[in-house]
């Protein structure tokens, strides 16, 4: 057996410099995990703030610089690289057979870019102060004391990180297929990582172009959204929106991708529609660009502005409606195996939905009105962000735990842990859904007595949160050395990654990759056939078929 | 087998396809500086539909006469690199070198005259922000046009001068023929794009100065 793409060279510079997507979409996961562990914290020490009305151990000024620490450190260098560069990278050039992206120069680079970004935005967070929320609205980041730079600028780097990512994978997407695998054969991860492409192509430079100006009216005034000189506020949230809303979809169109690839291993059976889910993601991916507005419903804008917005955010929800559905459909006579992945899709579903009916709700402008800057908004994107994408993210690091590392977790942990994230998430925020119903504004941390009990629960629920995502990287730590050594495909999964040794060989596959299986073909015939392949050419590769669970 | 000095890279199954995967990479990267302008076209609309007569007061300030000149000049240049391509695709590129090498001399020159029209403006006492003495009687909105004519059009010179800064690298290579075609192709795609942009900000800022 020959060395996997872990053991081919051990060097430090060997992986300082490499050019293999597998080790850069490692060491994307292990800075991705820093700054979530780093945003946690910050969350956890809010919401300690948070059990009392009044303040407990820091200040409203440190208060509003940890909630700008948590909010840009958890979505810019966390949620928006988390799957699609870690996994993407990882997962991608597997997916379709190719032996790595289109460029993987260009990947190492994004890397050090992201790097780069990263460290300029914490150190520009803590040294400068920043107290203006991940937004930077004007004109108070125009004017505001604290330094809101350095940290435009790092978010700038950032920024343009994710372009060369996006522009890396829609190329590999297009040019690197392995022959005969047509667009529709494709695994439906790699449908999500290359709707994310698109839209972080698309709309990250106009975040790019909105921060520069940004930071050229801080350093030498030239005040493009002062209205004192012709200039309006309100445009500058226009543009900021148009990147930041469609980075919602970012963060949760590679979770969806996640989420489709564990259904079908876990039941052990095609998807519902393909088609449904593949065409929901570019649906999503397209109206992602036009709904906007509704972030700005109290911003001023027409009421037939207002109106058109929230119809085409409802869309989305009828997009994301087909993709549950589909999965739950997938599921139904599925042959489950309730693995940790799986539970994470159940608390993937049920909060997703829970998250997408509350955002039906507040793209509804009468009701926004009311709920616009309180704590349901809070509690409806942590819905999403968190009960979405983070299970999600959850759910495919324990999926790929034994392809990217070739062992196993402990499952009986992991199912607690799933367990805990779950309970742990619900117990922080449907409060939140309750307080700002009851009028909680956000970003306060103080607040009137009566709020005291729903605020004491938020943070048992956030330790609970807390403590569950601990253990995990505890045992995934321990794992790493300890693990049961996993075997190709311990999943037994069809899809194409899987098709390799785990961890894989540096270039992926040992000749041509073997696709002539459809990536969620559970038939038997399929099976029976892959087991005559797997004898004849005594591959250790091939899923063990196991005739009761067709 | 290898191009102009350009090797397969082991990820590729062939020339071909690596080509064809830089050319498209570059297409999408245009696609994302599209974007990158096109925040500040749509600030420029909304702004022109803010402050109409400001606008027109602005860009009738602008000298529609060297505006047109530096237009002119960039199509030619992206000509030139067009025809660069051709003679090198036939093989000479002592000649390619010479057009791609001229290409940037006049990108070089549109900047010369760019900074001098800068230069009229600030003796003008027109500044970005809003600053100068020129702002004290001119029409309200005024301060956004001109914050928004330095933005654009400097950014604009940005992506000049970094174009002319590959085409020079380019007509290096090209010179010593180290440079695959799809390289230099490459490298002009780029210049048109920032010949492209030009020719929306010609109008913009040099002819919509209204009736």
């Amino acid at each position: 057996m020959s060395a996997s793409y872990l053991t081919v060279d051990r060097t430090v510079w060997s992986w300082i410099n490499t050019r293999d997507h597998k080790r850069i979409g490692v060491m994307f996961f292990v800075l991705n995990g820093l700054a979530l562990l780093l945003g946690g914290l910050f969350a956890l020490a809010m919401r300690t703030e948070l059990l009392t009305p009044r303040s407990l151990f820091m200040s409203s000024m440190t208060y509003n610089r940890l909630f700008t620490l948590h909010g840009v450190i958890m979505v810019w260098l966390f949620m928006i690289p988390s799957i699609p560069s870690a996994f993407g990278n990882f997962m991608l050039p597997l997916m379709i057979g190719a032996r790595d992206v289109a460029f993987p120069r260009l990947n190492l680079a994004s890397l050090y870019i992201y790097l780069v970004g990263a460290v300029v935005t914490i150190v520009g967070l803590v040294v400068g102060a920043t107290d203006t929320g991940w937004t930077f609205y004007v004109p108070y980041s125009a004017k505001d004391a604290t330094a809101v730079l350095p940290v435009l600028f790092g978010v700038f780097i950032i920024g343009w990180s994710t372009i060369l990512t996006g522009l890396n994978f829609i190329v590999t997407v297009h040019k690197m297929r392995a022959k005969n695998l047509r667009w529709m054969q494709m695994p439906l991860f790699v449908w999500t990582i290359y709707g994310t492409s698109i839209i972080q192509v698309l709309a990250t430079p106009v975040l790019a172009m909105t921060l520069l100006l940004l930071g050229v009216d801080h350093w030498f005034d030239w005040g493009i959204f002062d209205p004192m000189r012709g200039g309006d506020p309100v445009l500058y949230q226009h543009l900021f929106w148009f990147y930041s809303h469609p980075a919602v979809y970012i963060m949760i169109l590679p979770a969806m991708g996640v989420i489709s690839e564990c259904v079908s291993t876990f039941s052990r059976k095609n998807s519902l529609s393909y088609e449904a889910i593949v065409w929901a993601t570019v649906g999503i991916a397209l109206v992602g660009f036009l709904s906007w507005g509704h972030h700005m419903f109290t911003a001023g804008i027409s009421v037939f502005d207002a109106g058109a917005f929230g119809l085409m955010s409802m869309f989305v929800a009828i997009f994301s409606a087909i993709k549950v559905f589909t999965w739950t459909g997938t599921l139904y006579r599925g042959s489950i195996s309730l693995k940790t992945p799986l539970l994470y899709v159940f608390a993937f579903l049920f909060l997703f939905v829970f998250g997408g009916m509350t955002g039906v709700a507040v793209a509804t402008t009468s009701l926004d009105l009311h709920w616009q800057d309180t704590y349901f908004v809070v509690a409806h994107f942590h819905f999403i962000m968190v009960g979405g994408t983070l299970t999600a993210y959850l759910a495919a690091v324990h999926y790929w735990f034994p392809k990217v590392t070739g062992r196993m977790y402990p499952e009986r942990l992991g199912l607690l842990s799933a367990s805990g994230v779950f309970f742990g998430f619900l117990l922080t925020f449907v409060p939140q859904f309750l307080l700002g119903n009851l009028g909680m504004p956000r970003r306060y941390h103080n607040y009137p007595a009566a709020f005291q009990p729903l605020h004491v629960l938020s943070t048992a629920g956030a330790y609970v949160l807390g403590s569950a995502l601990f253990l995990t990287l505890g045992y995934l730590l321990w794992s790493l050395r300890y693990g049961e050594v996993a075997g190709a495909n311990p999943w037994r999964s069809a899809c194409f990654e899987w098709r390799t040794t785990s961890p894989p060989p540096p270039h992926n596959f040992e000749g041509t990759p073997p696709f002539e299986r459809g990536a969620y073909d559970y038939t038997r015939e399929a099976l029976e056939r892959e087991r005559a392949r797997a004898l004849e050419s005594d591959a250790a590769l091939a899923p063990e078929p196991e005739a009761g669970h067709v | 087998m290898s191009e102009g000095g350009t090797k397969l890279e082991a990820h590729f199954e062939s020339m071909e396809r690596q080509a064809d995967a830089a050319r498209f990479g570059m297409w999408v990267f245009l696609a994302s500086e599209a974007l990158l302008f096109g925040a500040l076209f749509t600030l420029y609309a909304c702004y022109r539909e803010k402050w109409p007569h400001a606008f027109e007061v602005g860009v009738a300030k602008n000298d529609a006469l060297l505006g047109t000149t530096n237009t002119l000049l960039l199509i030619t240049s992206s000509f030139l690199v067009v025809l660069g391509i051709d003679r090198y695709r036939r093989g000479d590129a002592l000649v390619a070198a010479r057009l791609v090498a001229s290409t940037a001399a006049i990108g070089l020159l549109f900047l010369l005259i760019k900074s001098h029209e800068y230069a009229m403006h600030f003796s003008e006492g027109i500044f970005p922000g809003g600053h100068g003495a020129y702002f004290a009687d001119a029409p309200a909105g005024s301060a956004v046009f001109f914050t928004l004519y330095f933005t654009m059009t400097g950014l604009h010179a940005i992506h000049v001068t970094v174009g002319m800064g590959v085409l020079v690298y380019s007509a290096i290579q090209v010179r010593r023929r180290r440079m695959s075609l799809h390289g230099l192709e490459i490298a002009a795609l780029y210049w048109h794009l920032v010949d492209c942009i030009w020719i929306f900000l010609w109008p913009l800022y040099y002819l919509a100065r209204g009736s």
